[in-house]
């Protein structure tokens, strides 16, 4: 009875959700092994070793890893999945990608975006875009689950010290072959892990008054979100788009501005620990979600909630 | 070049769903249905490269009941050629849903798999990658750029630090993501045209396929509740309320 987590890394840092996702598997079982695959990525695998709920890292170092492919990291999973009882991953875009086509191969029915470990069996996960959440019992002989990184505290990145052992290489795939990748570079915060959103909808009216939102995340330090209106739109590009159908944020502070509040929106960022609303239509949706609403008309409401924070001496980063 | 197509019928995604009182699903009697959005994304995909001459056929197939019959007439309204249906009763797991989309592949042989990269009701994002699996091809997943090449294909994927581009060997299984294309609406006249395009209809018994649930599923719960907040009278309280009572900024 182990958990085999697989770690998302770049083969110099590991990506931050496999710390919440080593969370989640130390819920599972206390026998979490973390598998590291990848090219001169002995320092992710030291990395991982010091985080105290590992007990075990296995390092797959081999150039054909370079890249992630989903069909050649698959391969070294299937040859070590005999000896568990689970095989974890986060459930962003590089564990919905993987997990399914282990669990397919091990002829087992996966379990995905997990919010809540009920045992080591049962879990609870949202449906419909967070609208229900299911509580599912896998009947299968190893569980595949992908969990969901902003559902479970990162695990601590210090104080470990767990053996490192190196794994073999399966064959290298040859009907899939890695291109380029275009990382979006910003200075701010990534919006799916920021601790402060700010969004803008329809209200804002045009992708150049975008620029009153830009100045309240830059006093704020905050990421730059957007409804699926504004993008449909055409006021800012769709990577900023919160919903159903975009991002899905948990901050500690939303401040949703000129938006109505469409169910799909809300599937988005209702888990958010504190909402902010900022609309001039007392009645929208999104203030039956908001802990605090203004109902003002956000071209009077941005300026002076900048000069407001301006007054502040401190503000938290 | 031959594109199968799947397609899941969903309850609309405008609809305010409802849990059953008994806590045993969600209610879909008299709820509003339609395709998943993504497999929208895909039909539109597969029609845009047949109208482009670099494909032969496109044929669309649901696994589902009766009434997803329509779900694959509506694919057919916009420019599938054919369709399938595969008949299963209840709710079926998508590992038992891509070994019925095998059993199709290896009798219609189509060159490429495409389907949307989740369906917005279970959310499971699974059976892409799963039919991928056991066909032993490559996947791309999460494809916002298609480009047809000689006996490849090069796909842009949303992935979340940006975009990443792969080239997959045919035949090749790819989900399609939402910003793809803009999917079309059906013309009146090729709605009508649709309801003379054949649609092939299958059991999954008789494909010898177990569909047999793998998961229990216990429950289904409304998501807990947000406590009613409350409405600031002005910018000044918003600000004190965040910095001293929320303590958020």
């Amino acid at each position: 009875m182990s958990v085999l987590l697989i770690a998302e890394h770049n083969n110099k840092e590991v990506k931050p959700f496999t710390f919440n996702a080593i969370s989640a598997a130390s819920q599972i079982n206390e026998d979490v092994h973390v598998l590291v695959i990848g090219s001169n990525s002995e320092e992710v695998a030291k990395s991982i070793s010091q985080v105290p709920n590992v007990k075990k890292v296995i390092n797959v170092n081999n150039p054909i890893y370079e890249n992630y492919i989903a069909e050649n990291y698959t391969s070294v999973i299937i040859k070590l999945s005999g000896n568990y009882s689970h095989i974890i991953c986060s459930a962003n875009t590089f564990g919905k990608n993987l997990m399914p086509r282990v669990a397919a191969l091990l002829d087992v029915s996966q379990i995905s975006d997990i919010t809540k470990v009920i045992s080591e069996d049962t879990f609870q996960r949202p449906i419909y875009a967070g609208n229900a959440f299911a509580t599912v019992k896998s009947n299968d002989k190893i569980k595949c689950v992908t969990i969901r990184p902003t559902s479970f505290d990162p695990a601590p990145t210090s104080g470990g010290s767990a053996e490192i052992q190196n794994g073999d290489a399966a064959e290298a795939t040859e009907i899939s072959k890695f291109i380029k990748k275009e990382e979006i570079k910003s200075d701010r915060p990534e919006l799916g892990t920021a601790r402060v959103v700010v969004s803008g909808g329809r209200g804002m009216q045009s992708g150049e008054n975008f620029k009153l939102i830009t100045a309240v995340a830059d006093k704020l330090n905050a990421a730059i979100g957007a409804s699926r209106a504004a993008v449909d739109a055409g006021y800012i590009t769709n990577d900023h788009q919160v919903g159903q159908t975009g991002k899905v944020v948990v901050p500690d502070l939303y401040i949703a501005v000129g938006i109505s509040g469409a169910i799909q929106h809300l599937a988005g960022m209702k888990e958010s620990k504190v909402i902010v609303a900022i609309n001039k239509d007392g009645e929208a949706p999104i203030f039956s979600v908001a802990d605090y609403g203004l109902e003002a008309d956000l071209f009077d409401a941005l300026p002076k909630f900048l000069e407001e924070l301006n007054k502040l001496n401190t503000i938290q980063k | 070049m031959k594109i199968l197509v799947a397609v899941k019928r969903v309850i609309d995604y405008n609809v305010q769903i409802r849990v059953k009182e008994d806590n045993s699903g969600v209610v879909t009697d008299n709820v509003k249905m339609s395709t998943n959005p993504p497999d929208d994304n895909a039909i539109e995909e597969a029609v845009k490269i047949k109208e482009a001459g670099k494909a032969k056929e496109v044929v669309a197939v649901s696994v589902g009941e009766e009434k997803a019959q329509e779900t694959v007439r509506k694919a057919l309204a916009v420019g599938a050629d054919r369709g399938i249906l595969v008949k299963v009763d209840g709710v079926i797991e998508p590992l038992a849903v891509s070994k019925i989309l095998k059993k199709i592949v290896e009798k219609e042989k189509p060159d490429l798999v495409f389907m949307g990269k989740q369906a917005i009701d279970d959310d499971c994002n699974q059976t892409g990658q799963m039919l991928a699996a056991l066909l032993n091809w490559p996947q791309a997943t999460f494809a916002s750029k298609i480009e047809v090449k000689e006996k490849t294909l090069e796909v842009t994927r949303e992935v979340d630090e940006g975009l990443e581009t792969i080239e997959v060997n045919v035949p090749a299984i790819v989900t399609c993501d939402l910003r793809l294309n803009e999917p079309r609406y059906a013309s009146l006249p090729n709605i009508m045209k649709a309801k003379k395009k054949p649609i092939e209809q299958i059991s999954a018994g008789d494909l010898g396929v177990d569909v047999k649930s793998r998961i229990e599923q216990i429950k289904v719960e409304e998501p807990p509740k947000r406590k009613a907040g409350i409405k600031v009278a002005s910018v000044e309280e918003l600000v004190q309320k965040l910095k001293n009572e929320a303590k958020v900024i």
